[in-house]
């Protein structure tokens, strides 16, 4: 074999071990799903094999799925925008300060640790009747009767932020952290004001990250299932939950392939359009 | 009116200090030079005139102004860093009118400037290019072009030829030399390397620890070193310890265990230097060599073994001893260059000496 050749098919080693996982933990059961979206949920129980379309004419025509479907995209948009605005000006301390970054993404990095249940459920001890707020609010005199805070839309996006602040922050950071600081100091010394330079270099410079963390953000929270079952209400469900509702209670597992594809399909082309207009390509090409 | 004017300004970064008090009076349209080893302290005074750091003490003026409390944008200087610090995401064109932005130019008058800055730097036809399609000498120009399109009071330059290859190096210091006197801005240079001091300045200032050692014209520098580090820092310089025995009519007399008696004028000493151990500073391209029976040429001679030679084409490095004194010496190449172990005639006139005080090892 010549070295070309062995070259050439260097790569491709390399990338078996990762190409057999993906293959077999995610194309493959894929494949199941769209299967079975086809099949049919036969009233006595087993599911009917063959090509129906009628799981996915009750995904896309009920209004109780479509609706379903826009309050999960809407909540999920609340939260990036939620994310970015609290973890911008949190990324930039961290990356323009000296001596303690590796201190500051140590802590940053810190609620891994734990679970994210655990950190999910941590919200009840904090908002619930008998919380930590209420129980100080009564303490101070405030309010006499414990007020209701937990499980409406607010502390589902509330445990959202919580969850997916960090991814944020870590993607804003790498792209602040590869700015050079001698362009601000250029800036400054070309008349901008330090809030002019930031809008004009530091901003621009970092959108990458931004919108990569928005992407990650936006994408996790349309996905997610155990936040609003422990921090909503029962209108608060969002398009996972009726995954499981018809998956694990319904146990209609035909419709649940329809729905949960439905979500997939919808989340890829929001990526998609994502990609194509907020011009990363573009973006990517004046960094070099 | 002075371009620049520091008085005994003092950096403090905690316990350290990085610039000791100092003072300093640029004059309207030169080229200054901070020169001096890494750590030296050039870089933060730089900061400081530029506003990016602010002095612990002392005061700092432009033109006359008071400027310890103005913001960096607002006192009008122009910047150039050794990375260039363009801005990736604009034009070249872009970049150049940056500045212009903030200082209210009418549109049609911020295209012409920005296309007679760019032919200012001789780079005329790269306003729709980014920085990172032009080569590092490119960039270099355009960081110019953008800090000088501002008309600045005075332009900064930190190290701004460190990060060139050695020839284009030397065609950008002759580039940026040629502008400065076009444009006839007041210059302050940061630089380490001695040679880009001597050939731009029309001042340099030493620096050494945080303290300025010498200010003066290059060749005022480079002949008359005011202290050792000075003599050691600007090309190679034979140091060596002598004895003063005498100083009268204008003349001083010293004296080291194999060398002939020399007689230097007083003006090759250092101000209040008397009888006692002084330091004698001869540069090593003003020791001659010569073979041992060469006639007398009314110059100061003394037997000296070549103990290594490092040769360098035009000229070469000699390492010679004389009794206990190792001494190193420049020469031209005439035919062929001194062999090791050769025993040579060493010429050198006592005039070319000077004398600096010993100094106390701290």
């Amino acid at each position: 074999m010549s070295i070309e050749q062995r070259e050439a098919r260097q790569p491709w080693i390399l990338l078996t071990p990762a190409l057999t996982a993906v293959t077999l933990l995610l194309i493959v059961p894929l494949m199941f799903i769209v299967v079975y979206s086809f099949w049919l949920k036969s009233a006595a129980g087993a599911d009917t094999p063959g090509f129906f379309l009628d799981n996915w004419q009750e995904a896309l025509t009920d209004s109780f799925y479509r609706d379903i479907l826009l309050n999960t995209l809407k909540i999920a948009a609340i939260t990036t925008l939620a994310c970015a605005l609290l973890g911008y000006p949190a990324a930039y301390f961290i990356s323009r300060s000296k001596g303690n970054k590796l201190i500051l993404l140590v802590l940053l990095m810190l609620p891994f640790w734990i679970s994210y249940i655990i950190r999910t459920m941590s919200w009840i001890n904090i908002l619930g009747v008998s919380g930590a707020l209420n129980s100080a609010m009564i303490w101070l005199g405030i309010i006499n009767e414990p007020i209701q805070m937990l499980y409406n839309q607010t502390t589902v996006i509330l445990g959202l932020v919580h969850f997916l602040l960090p991814f944020m922050v870590l993607n804003i950071f790498v792209s602040l952290d590869g700015i050079d600081t001698n362009l601000e100091d250029a800036a400054s010394s070309l008349g901008a004001t330090r809030w002019q330079g930031f809008l004009q270099v530091t901003l621009p410079l970092s959108l990458p990250g931004l919108a990569a963390g928005g992407l990650l953000c936006f994408v996790l929270a349309a996905g997610t299932y155990i936040t609003p079952v422990i921090l909503g209400g029962p209108r608060d469900a969002m398009f996972a939950n009726l995954v499981y509702e018809a998956i694990i209670r319904q146990l209609d597992w035909p419709l649940g392939s329809a729905l949960s594809l439905l979500l997939l399909i919808v989340l890829g082309v929001l990526v998609l359009i994502y990609n194509r207009y907020l011009g990363m390509a573009q973006l990517a090409k004046g960094l070099g | 009116m002075s371009a620049v004017s520091l008085t005994q300004i003092v950096k403090r970064f905690g316990n350290f200090t990085a610039v000791y008090p100092m003072s300093l009076e640029i004059s309207e349209g030169s080229f200054v030079t901070l020169l001096g080893p890494s750590g030296c302290g050039k870089t933060t005074t730089l900061r400081m005139i530029a506003g990016l750091l602010d002095p612990t003490e002392g005061e700092i003026a432009i033109k006359g102004k008071r400027v310890n409390d103005v913001p960096i944008h607002k006192r009008n200087l122009g910047l150039v860093f050794q990375n260039y610090a363009l801005f990736p995401h604009k034009t070249v064109a872009e970049n150049v009118a940056f500045g212009l932005n903030y200082r209210n130019t009418a549109k049609a008058d911020v295209t012409r400037k920005v296309a007679e800055a760019l032919d200012l730097v001789q780079l005329p036809d790269l306003g729709a290019r980014y920085p990172k399609e032009l080569s590092g000498g490119q960039q270099q120009r355009i960081a110019l072009a953008r800090a000088i399109v501002i008309e600045p009071d005075v332009l900064l330059l930190d190290e701004p030829l460190s990060a060139l290859d050695a020839n284009l190096r030397e065609d950008m210091r002759v580039e940026l030399k040629r502008i400065q006197q076009r444009i006839g801005v007041t210059t302050v240079f940061v630089t380490h390397d001695q040679t880009e001091a001597l050939a731009m300045s029309d001042q340099i200032i030493v620096m050494s620890k945080g303290r300025v050692e010498q200010v003066g014209a290059p060749e005022d520098v480079y002949n008359s070193p005011a202290t050792e580090f000075v003599a050691q820092f600007l090309g190679a310089s034979n140091l060596l310890t002598a004895q003063c025995t005498d100083v009268s009519g204008g003349e001083m007399a010293l004296e080291l265990p194999g060398f002939p008696k020399i007689v230097i004028p007083r003006e090759r000493a250092a101000d209040g230097l008397g009888p006692g151990p002084v330091r004698l500073v001869i540069r090593a391209e003003k020791l001659h060599l010569k073979p041992l029976d060469a006639a007398d040429d009314g110059r100061l001679s003394v037997e000296a073994i070549v103990e290594n030679v490092d040769y360098q084409g035009q000229s070469a490095r000699y390492f010679l001893r004389v009794g206990a004194h190792q001494l190193q010496a420049i020469n031209m190449i005439e035919d062929h260059p001194f062999a090791t172990g050769a025993k040579v005639s060493l010429r050198f006139r006592a005039r070319d000496c000077a004398a600096l005080p010993v100094e106390s090892k701290p």
